[in-house]
């Protein structure tokens, strides 16, 4: 794949948002995205747990690869993403346990964050080397971040609004949600 | 293990209606907008959703009793990227074609909040076959959603139904629908008819009795 | 989260690192046991139905190969696949055998009723709109050319992108697209290019589709990465292909 690192990470970020394209990690983009202060730092916990996956997914691909066990791919890929959020929990909750309280039941679910598997599984599908690898994982924890911030900041904004009481909830955030994506189909063709 | 046949009907249909997993819970999202651009493809992955659910939660709650407390989400987890990964091979078996399809949203099954959810809350906790009924009527609630969402979707994006033409050639197709920012809008208006539904009926009972 | 229906049982998994502090811990014993057991019965599934799955996979496989191989080569009655590795040498790849040498390309070479080459057929990847789009294109190396391309897998906008595979005047952009190599044979003459529509003026260029330019400059990405990879290596060693086997 002759894709470059920079176009790969601008189109992730951007035109191949995703949130917003893609439709990965959109149960906390639904659920924590109530507030800014959640969301920002929930999406930089997720973004390293991108990177971590990303980094041990590349690692075991190659070794499954050589010893043609492909079949194991995805069984090992969810262990080790399960086992990089529990290395997250436990460091965030040793230096900085204000930060793990407010996180509280969602960062367990980073697990079940279809965004960090689908890294994982689109670098593979996709054949990208390292560096592309890398720079895939990076690029798609930033436009998750980027997505549930703005969607925050929306919410937010939103509280103090005359929203009539049936479209209230989930429904509101699905409607936001398509505009945002109708937007970011604005970028298409950005990198290149 | 004898179950009674009225509370076998109504663990099967707690998931269709009352506890739906699309409508109601708003669980297991992302396969739900990705894979519904036509009523074939939703229809599919809400069978591969329901073949893993019912063998996963079968099997947890056959271990259930020998699962320790400590590693027991690791273990569902495992169980279930298992079943998941039979049915990515099964359905590359049978078509190629729905495979690309689907694409790597098979796999993605195993994130789904629905399966881990269900083996954690009743699976656990109950004996094989209702569990298995249980999930059972969780994917077939799930298909329901999924169905909707994907037909609309086809009907107004491309003017098919299951790939049959149903408005002729002059019909111009909705294309937002079947691109991200129609799968978002269409299950918002989804979810308002149903919670207008639901408060409807609500209302009613409340005239209706006591 | 949803304020729908506040009686709703919402459904969270507990992570594992908060035990209860009431319960007693698990032996350790037991546990490896239990973990030893899962895994087992895990993976005996796994390779269940991996194995049991085999042989209907790779028959799919071959079927989808050959329809798309004879699409681009029309004359073609049969195929078989070959390997060019990075070194320069060409390699037949056997029925069963996977074609996993790091940094070859994978080729088909397709062979008329008489048993004499009819063509060579490969697949190339671009990044498209929405994910990669996978085309196979067809090579004659008398005219040093591509005759033809099919679509193999894409996910591109229907009603837009997907005109790649009904647009009569972009298709036929390849039926004589000229991907002549240089004359010490080190890299393709002139780069495949997508131009904009209607501003095609030598034959090594591709005439996008309007309003579908990111889509048809996929295409002639992936002819271009995939010639420049591919026919360096093979030009020189086009006569060791044989007739079929």
């Amino acid at each position: 794949m002759s894709e470059s690192a920079f176009q790969i990470f601008v189109n992730t970020l951007l035109a191949n948002n995703l949130v917003l394209a893609m439709f990965l990690g959109l149960c906390p983009f639904l659920g924590v995205s109530g507030k800014l202060d959640t969301a920002f730092p929930m999406g930089l916990a997720t973004t390293f747990v991108m990177l971590v996956a990303s980094l041990c997914a590349y690692g075991l691909n190659l070794l499954l690869s050589a010893f043609h066990l492909e079949f194991l791919r995805l069984i090992s890929y969810i262990v080790i993403i399960a086992s990089a959020v529990q290395l997250v929990e436990m460091v965030l909750k040793k230096y900085s346990p204000a930060l793990f309280r407010a996180l509280g039941i969602y960062l367990p679910l980073i697990t079940t964050n279809c965004a960090v598997l689908g890294v994982a599984l689109f670098q593979t599908s996709r054949e990208y080397n390292f560096i592309q690898s890398v720079v895939f994982a990076v690029g798609g924890g930033a436009g998750f971040t980027l997505a549930l911030v703005l969607m925050a900041s929306v919410r937010e904004r939103l509280q103090l609004s005359n929203v009539p009481e049936l479209a209230l909830g989930t429904a509101l955030s699905l409607m936001l949600a398509g505009i945002l994506s109708l937007s970011f189909m604005g970028f298409a063709g950005l990198g290149g | 293990m004898s179950i009674s046949t009225p509370q076998t009907w109504e663990e099967f249909t707690e998931g269709i209606w009352r506890q739906n997993p699309v409508f109601v819970m708003v669980l297991g999202m992302c396969p739900v907008l990705a894979v519904s651009v036509s009523a074939i493809n939703a229809l599919s992955m809400g069978l591969a959703t329901l073949f893993v659910l019912v063998c996963s939660c079968g099997l947890v709650s056959l271990l259930r009793h020998t699962i320790p407390r400590e590693v027991r989400i690791a273990v569902y987890i495992v169980i279930i990227a298992t079943f998941v990964t039979a049915v990515d091979y099964a359905i590359q078996a049978i078509s190629l074609a729905l495979y690309e399809a689907l694409g790597a949203f098979i796999q993605l099954i195993v994130v789904n909040c629905i399966i881990l959810g269900r083996a954690e809350a009743h699976a656990a906790k109950n004996p094989p076959l209702p569990a298995m009924i249980n999930a059972a009527g969780m994917g077939v609630g799930f298909s329901i959603g999924l169905f909707a969402l994907g037909a609309v979707r086809e009907i107004l994006g491309a003017g098919t139904l299951f790939g049959i033409g149903l408005f002729g050639a002059g019909f111009q197709p909705w294309v937002i629908m079947v691109l991200p920012p129609g799968g978002f809008f269409v299950l918002g208006a989804w979810l308002l008819v149903f919670a207008g539904w639901a408060r409807r009926r609500k209302s009613g009972e409340v005239t209706q009795h006591v | 989260m949803s304020e729908q229906s506040s009686t709703d049982k919402k459904v969270i998994p507990i992570a594992v690192a908060a035990p209860q502090a009431a319960a007693p811990e698990s032996p350790t014993g037991p546990m490896i046991r239990t973990l030893g057991l899962v895994s087992a019965i895990c993976g005996l599934i796994i390779v269940g139905a991996y194995q049991g799955t085999y042989d209907a996979v790779a028959e799919n496989k071959r079927i989808a190969t050959e329809r798309a191989v004879f699409r681009v080569v029309p004359a073609a009655k049969s195929i078989a696949e070959f390997v060019a590795a990075p070194d320069g040498g060409v390699a037949k790849v056997g029925a069963g055998e996977t074609a996993l040498v790091p940094g070859g390309v994978k080729f088909f070479a397709a062979y008329d009723g008489a048993g004499k080459l009819a063509g060579i057929a490969a697949e190339g990847v671009g990044k498209g709109y929405a994910d990669n789009v996978r085309i196979m294109f067809g090579y004659q190396p008398d005219c040093q050319c591509v005759v033809g391309i099919g679509v193999v897998a894409m996910r591109e906008t229907p009603g837009i992108g997907d005109k790649i595979i009904t647009d009569k005047a972009f298709l036929a952009n390849f039926t004589a697209l000229d991907v002549k190599l240089k004359a010490d044979l080190s890299a393709l003459a002139n780069e495949v290019r997508a131009v904009k529509h209607g501003s095609k003026a030598e034959p090594w260029q591709v005439d996008a589709i309007a309003g579908a330019t990111i889509t048809s400059r996929a295409v002639s990405r992936a002819i271009n990465d995939t010639a420049q990879a591919l026919l360096p290596r093979l030009v020189p060693k086009l006569e060791t292909l044989g007739n079929a086997s």
